[in-house]
This record gives structure tokens, sequence and C-alpha cells, in this order.
């Protein structure tokens, strides 16, 4: 890893105002910032860690985990508020088990809400790793979610048998 | 069209020599099929549709009769995926792929029309054949916006034949730094990043403050939630942003540029930069640019998602590879900017005008508009109309004829409410006021801004209270957290909004938050603060009797607010099909088969489901509010 990220940051040099994109090159090939890669970038470009994760930590394109093999991202811009997206986001939550920001504990999964994707035409939507599902309502959402989220509806239909039982 | 070879461009001869060539080279036998490939019609799944019509093309032979296109955004995105089809512009809308081989074999190959994929008229139900007979577009006058969709963003030929780079041209061989700046100047063009500053006024600092170097910056930090039409320009017209900068970059002596793009636009960046490295191979960017001994060179700086960068001293931050944080003004930026140097940040569109300005001359600019407000303006009219898309129109056209004129009007048979212009720093216009002519002054006095020129358009189902506090959630999250105003007072008037909303609010509440505000606007250090509490004043100015209605009776009468609102199930119409009990999330429903169904108002959680679940034929779901538990 360590010499991965040496190779991506190399032909930035040693200059400052490169730090944002040198953690973009970063993150775009390794998925996120290690903790490794602080203490590389900052020798590199000369730099205190602690300014780095302040950089890091002000820009919300930055990650310092793992990113999900799935990550479901909403609009909340304006055009899909005013067309209900919330009510969406929280059946996603329902459906998924996950809130807002998390990340399902095996990394199969994330849910995160964007400010504005631009599709506004499709409003409301989502947007699953790189496809985008328009005119949401909840008939769509649950065919959409169902390949994402295979085995946690199995564990629910078990629950129900149990139930049942 | 063939790639005429290149070779540096190094007087106006050349241009023009060249652009004879390209123009030659067009087959004028061929169809051209135009057909949008950027972000909204991809979302759409416009490039499946694009590789089938280029297989089905070349499947039916027609490869020496037609050439396909990508161009950018049309800007009539509810329509998307759509196509354009040869000199009269027969317009294609909401396209599938089965929808293609029927395409290439009746249109391309017979002429005949297909009347299913034409748009319909939602009002008279009359087909339209043609883009320009499309009351959306009729209605618009497009100059900034002149070339996109018409020209394959990634060819500068394209660009050339469209007398691109002519502007550029004229300005160094016929015309002094001082002319260029006066010009545009006298053309009365403002900022179109939403300030709305006298873009000649700026140049003018800059050009007279003393530097042995100057930086231009465009700003392409698009951030407004309901926004794209920087987005459209950057990814349907690249060049013009880059000839604008580059006789910016003549008129104020700046030898470097940087084109700051969100990072989320990735199409953007990947249009930006080939048409960077175009303009410096055909000689109009680098060093001794068509001969005059004026060097300069572009580059572009991705933005790493925060909104506060587009506010320009947070932007110059970011590009320094800062935390981007605002510093106070003055000194600013066109005396001292990036890295301290005098700097021209001007927004994308800005840099677009500037090349018409050039071309067309300063008159012809100012003929357009209204008196301090002049050229033309572009809205993304989004949310509760017919046809979303984007909309160009002179400055001092009325709320009307773009809402009810070029987007439709008002879908689902529902009335308008209220208009919001300006992203979150903006203001909510309500209806009785939509005959105003809105230019940058006018919108003020009304209480919101032309900002980035997102207009989301809101009916009566929208409670206002809900969409001030939507606003305000949003700028107080962005805030960068600098100054204490933006930082802790947004967040407080945010509690209240909250507090309202939840039906706790006192009468006192909106006393509370009208002085907030004005401490707020009065001492934020930069526009993001100082304009954040916009929404909640203009809601508060227009629809007060609302926030009242949530103070005093609990009641949201928009049914929007979830704590005031209840979901229930009426008797007389539940046939008990058991829809809303088997999908609602907690077992709050309960219910015999083919009796009425009950909702255990201690269990819901009113998510909606039931509501949203339950048959339109039924409709026996119902929200009500009024009272609170």
């Amino acid at each position: 890893m360590e010499k991965k990220i040496k190779e991506i940051i190399k032909p930035f040099g040693s200059k400052k105002g490169n730090l944002i994109p040198v953690l973009q090159s970063i993150q775009e090939q390794c998925g996120y910032i290690s903790e490794n890669a602080f203490s590389i970038v900052a020798r590199s470009l000369k730099m205190s860690e602690h300014e780095i994760y302040g950089v890091v930590t002000f820009y919300s394109q930055f990650r310092l985990t793992r990113p999900a093999d799935h990550q479901i991202k909403v609009c909340l811009g304006t055009a899909c508020h005013v067309k209900g997206n919330a009510l969406n986001l929280q059946n996603i939550t329902n459906m998924t088990g996950l809130k807002n920001g998390e990340i399902a504990p095996d990394y199969s999964l994330s849910l995160e809400t964007v400010n504005c994707l631009g599709a506004c035409a499709l409003a409301p939507l989502a947007v699953i790793d790189d496809d985008y599902y328009g005119n949401l309502d909840p008939k769509k959402l649950e065919k959409i979610l169902a390949k994402y989220i295979k085995g946690k509806t199995k564990k629910k239909d078990e629950k129900s048998k149990n139930k049942k039982n | 069209m063939k790639n005429p070879k290149t070779k540096k461009i190094n007087s106006v001869l050349d241009l023009k020599k060249l652009k004879a060539r390209i123009d030659r080279s067009i087959d004028t036998k061929k169809t051209v099929v135009r057909i949008c490939s950027t972000t909204g019609c991809r979302a759409g799944g416009a490039v499946k549709i694009i590789d089938a019509l280029v297989e089905e093309v070349a499947r039916q032979k027609l490869n020496d009769k037609v050439e396909i296109k990508k161009v950018g955004c049309r800007g009539f995105c509810e329509k998307g995926p759509l196509l354009v089809l040869g000199p009269e512009n027969i317009f294609y809308q909401k396209l599938k792929l089965s929808d293609i081989p029927e395409i290439v074999s009746e249109t391309l190959g017979k002429g005949i029309i297909i009347e299913r994929l034409l748009y319909e008229d939602p009002d008279t139900g009359e087909k339209i054949k043609y883009e320009s007979d499309i009351p959306f577009f009729k209605k618009q006058m497009r100059n900034v916006f002149g070339r996109t969709g018409k020209i394959d963003p990634t060819s500068i030929d394209d660009y050339i034949s469209c007398d691109g780079y002519s502007a550029l041209c004229k300005a160094l061989t016929s015309m002094s730094p001082e002319d260029v700046v006066n010009t545009v100047s006298d053309s009365g063009l403002r900022g179109r990043g939403g300030g709305g500053f006298p873009a000649g006024t700026k140049w003018k600092f800059c050009r007279n403050a003393v530097s042995d170097i100057k930086y231009i910056i465009a700003n392409g930090d698009e951030g407004d939630p309901g926004a794209f039409m920087d987005r459209s320009l950057m990814e349907g017209d690249p060049h013009s942003i880059i000839e604008g900068m580059i006789i910016g970059a003549y008129a104020i002596g700046a030898t470097k540029g940087y084109i700051y793009v969100r990072a989320e636009y990735p199409l953007a960046v990947k249009h930006l930069g080939m048409a960077i490295k175009k303009a410096e191979e055909y000689g109009f960017s680098g060093k001794n640019i068509l001969g005059s001994g004026f060097d300069f060179k572009i580059q572009i700086k991705m933005g790493a998602g925060a909104f506060v960068c587009g506010e320009e001293t947070a932007l110059i931050q970011s590009i320094m590879g800062k935390r981007g944080t605002p510093v106070p003004r003055p000194p600013f930026p066109a005396v001292e900017g990036l890295w301290g140097k005098p700097t021209v940040i001007n927004n994308v569109k800005s840099w677009t005008n500037v090349a018409l300005i050039i071309k067309n001359g300063s008159e012809w600019f100012s003929s357009i508009g209204t008196e301090k407000s002049k050229g033309t303006t572009i809205f993304s009219v989004v949310g509760m109309v017919k046809n979303t898309g984007l909309v160009e129109v002179p400055m001092g056209t009325t709320l009307r004829d773009i809402i009810f004129g070029c987007a439709n009007g008002i879908r689902d048979n529902r009335t308008l409410k209220a208009v919001q212009i300006g992203g979150p720093a903006g203001g909510c216009i309500p209806e009785e006021l939509i005959d105003t002519p809105v230019d940058f002054d006018r919108l003020i006095e009304l209480g919101a801004m032309m900002g980035s020129g997102g207009m989301v358009i809101m009916d009566e189902n929208t409670c206002m209270v809900d969409v001030a506090r939507y606003f305000l959630a949003f700028t107080q999250s962005e805030s960068c957290g600098k100054c204490a105003p933006c930082r802790i007072g947004t967040k407080v008037m945010l509690d209240i909004l909250d507090k309202i909303r939840s039906g706790h609010g006192e009468e006192e509440d909106l006393k509370k938050l009208e002085d907030l505000a004005v401490t707020i606007q009065n001492t934020s250090l930069c526009g993001l603060g100082q304009l954040s509490p916009n929404p909640v004043l203009t809601t508060l100015r227009y629809f007060r009797e609302e926030y009242e209605a949530h103070i005093r009776d609990k009641r949201c009468p928009a049914l929007v607010c979830k704590d005031l609102i209840q979901y229930v199930i009426s008797e007389e119409k539940c046939i008990g099909c058991g829809i809303c009990l088997k999908n609602c999330p907690v077992g709050a429903i309960s219910g015999k088969k083919k009796k009425p169904h009950v909702i255990d108002t201690s269990i819901c959680i009113k998510c909606g489901l039931c509501y949203q679940k339950c048959p339109p034929k039924i409709g026996a779901v119902k929200k009500i509010t009024g009272f609170i538990k």
C-alpha cells in the first residue's frame, strides 16, 4: 500500500497547492484516505498531518474508511425534496436497516444523501453505484433494492415463517 | 466531418482558412442526427441508445447517408433522452431502445415521421414536428446556449465552424486590452454567478492593479441544489468558456487561468480537459497566441464537495490547497486574490457571454434585457412543472412567461403556490407576484435573488415552513464554521423552525427568527451566511399565515410536517384489501379481510407507505392535520 501511494503522488511533486489533487488521486485509486496516506503525503508535501486532516475533513468528497461494495445515494436536491424524496429515503432505511451516512458492517451496502445530482427531470431520484433510478415510488424502490438486499429479505422471510410456526 | 489537418493558427487569415476547410469537409448530403449525450439524458439511458443507434445505422447500411453527432444538453430534460434530425430539426423525445430500429428504417431510411415519438402539447394534444415550434423552445432566446446541443463538445472544429474563436481573433488583432475592458464595461454585463456585480468594473480594478503576475478564474462550482445550467454549458460548449477566459486574460494582462469545477461533474471535467488540450494544439492558448506575443495557459482544478467554495474567496483558498473558508473583503480578489496576486473570477456563463460580446459588440448585448440588467439569463425550471428543463430568456421576462410559457404550467392539474428562485440564498415568491419581470434588481426587491438561476416551482402541496427549513438546513450544514453568526445563528434559526414544525412553536418565535435573520445578514463574513436567512425571511413575508397556523392551530395546511399530521383510513372508502396492512413496516394497521382497516396512531411512524400504496381509485388512506398527539 505504502509503495502504491508513493507511486500515485510522485507526479505531483512537493507543491503544497497540490494537496487536494494529491488526495483526490489517492482516493480514486485506493478508495479512501488511509492513515498510512496521511504520513506519506505529509512527508512529501512537507506539511503536518493535522493540516492535511483539516483539509480532508473539510471537503465532503474525502472518505476515511473503505467504501461499501454498493453505494446508494439519495438525492435531496430541491426538486427531489418538493417531490417527496425524504419519504423514499425513509423507506430505504426501513428496507436496508441503514440510516443516512451508514455503512453495513459487512461493507456490502452504504446509504448517503447528496445535495443535487442535477437530473431534476427524473426527480425524485436515487443513484446506486452508477445507475440512475428516477421517478421513484415505494413499488419501484422495492424492486430496485431487492437485488442489493437479498440476504436481508431472506432473513425477514425466515422471521415471518417463524412467526407463522 | 473529416478532421482537416490541424495546424497552429497564427493569424486571422489562418482561422478563416481553417473554417473554410472545415465547412468544405461537411458532407451536406448526410442527415445529421443530434443526440444529447450529457448527464441529464445519460441518467435516462442515452448511452445505450446512442450505441444502438450507431449499430443500427451500420446494420441498415446507412453510414454514408447519416451522421450521428453526440451533442450537449438541449435543455429540454423532461423529454430526454431525445434526438433532433436533419436540418429542419425534427424532434423525437422520450426515446427507448426499442424505438431505434424504427427510427433508422423509417425516418432515416424513408423519411417517414414517427408520430408517437413527436412532442405532444399537453394542453391541446397536438403533435409538434419541429423543435422550433415547441413552446418550450419558442419563447427562449438562446445566446449563451446558442451552440450547446448543436455541436459536438469534444470537437474544436465544430466550434470553429460555428464562428468559434473569431471573437478571440478580433480581440487580439484589432482591439487593445483597454478596448476589450471598455467593451465589456459598455455592454453592461453583470456577473452571472448570482451577485450581479458589473464585470467591467471588476476587470478595470484588476487591469489597474500593478503586479508581475495576474490570474483568471472561471467559477464552475455550481453547488445550488436544483441548478444545472453551468454543468450543461461546461459539458456542451466548453470552448466558449475557454475563449472568454483567454479574451479576459488579454484584457487584464493575466498569464494563467484556472477553471474550478465540481468533482461531482466528471463529464464536464472531461470535456473541458479535452477542449483545453485542443485549444493549445491550435494555438488559441499557450505561448504567443495567434502570433500576438501574448501567453496564457489554462488548468482545471477540481472541487472536493464544499458548497461554500462557490464563494470567490473560499474558491481561491481551495485552489491553493487549503480548507475552503472565505476571507474578509477588502482586499478584493481583483487586487489581492490567488497567491496574493490580482485575480479576476467570474462564473462560467459570464465567460461565455464575454466571447459573445466581443464578437457581436457591446450594443448588441445591451440591446437585450432591462435597463440595468442586460443580456439573457438562464433558469433551471424544476419541481412541479410539466416541462422541467433549462430555459434561457432575455432579462425582464416575467415569471409567468417562464413557468406557463416555457415550462407549460403546473403538473397534475394543481395550482401554483410559489416560486423559489436563487437556491439556498434566494427566496420564495408567491403566485400573486409572478407577473414581475425578472432581473437582478427586481428579484432583490422581492427578497429573492438571481443566484445560480435555480427556479423551483411549488404547488399547493408544498409547506412553506418546510421549504424554508429545507434551505436553511442546507446552508447550515454547508456553513464552513469560520464566523459565529453563520455557524451558530443558522443553527439557532434551524432549531426554532424545527420547533415550529413539530407543533411546539410559540408566538414570539417569529420575532426571534426575524431578529436573528437580520443579525446574520449584517454580521456574517461571506455571502453564504449573509444570504442564508433569505428563504426564511421571504416565506415569513409572503406566507406568514402558514407559520401562524403551525404555531397557533398546530396545523400544517399543506399536510407536510410530519408531527402535525396523522394518517387515517376512511371507514366508508376502505374495502379491506389489506395492501396497507401488508406494507406497514411497523404493524400499526389492523383489520379483517374485506372489512375496513384502522391505523393505531400510537404505533404509526408516519412513513406514508399506506398512503402511497392504497390504490388511487379507492383512496381510503387520508392525511389529516389540526391537532397534536
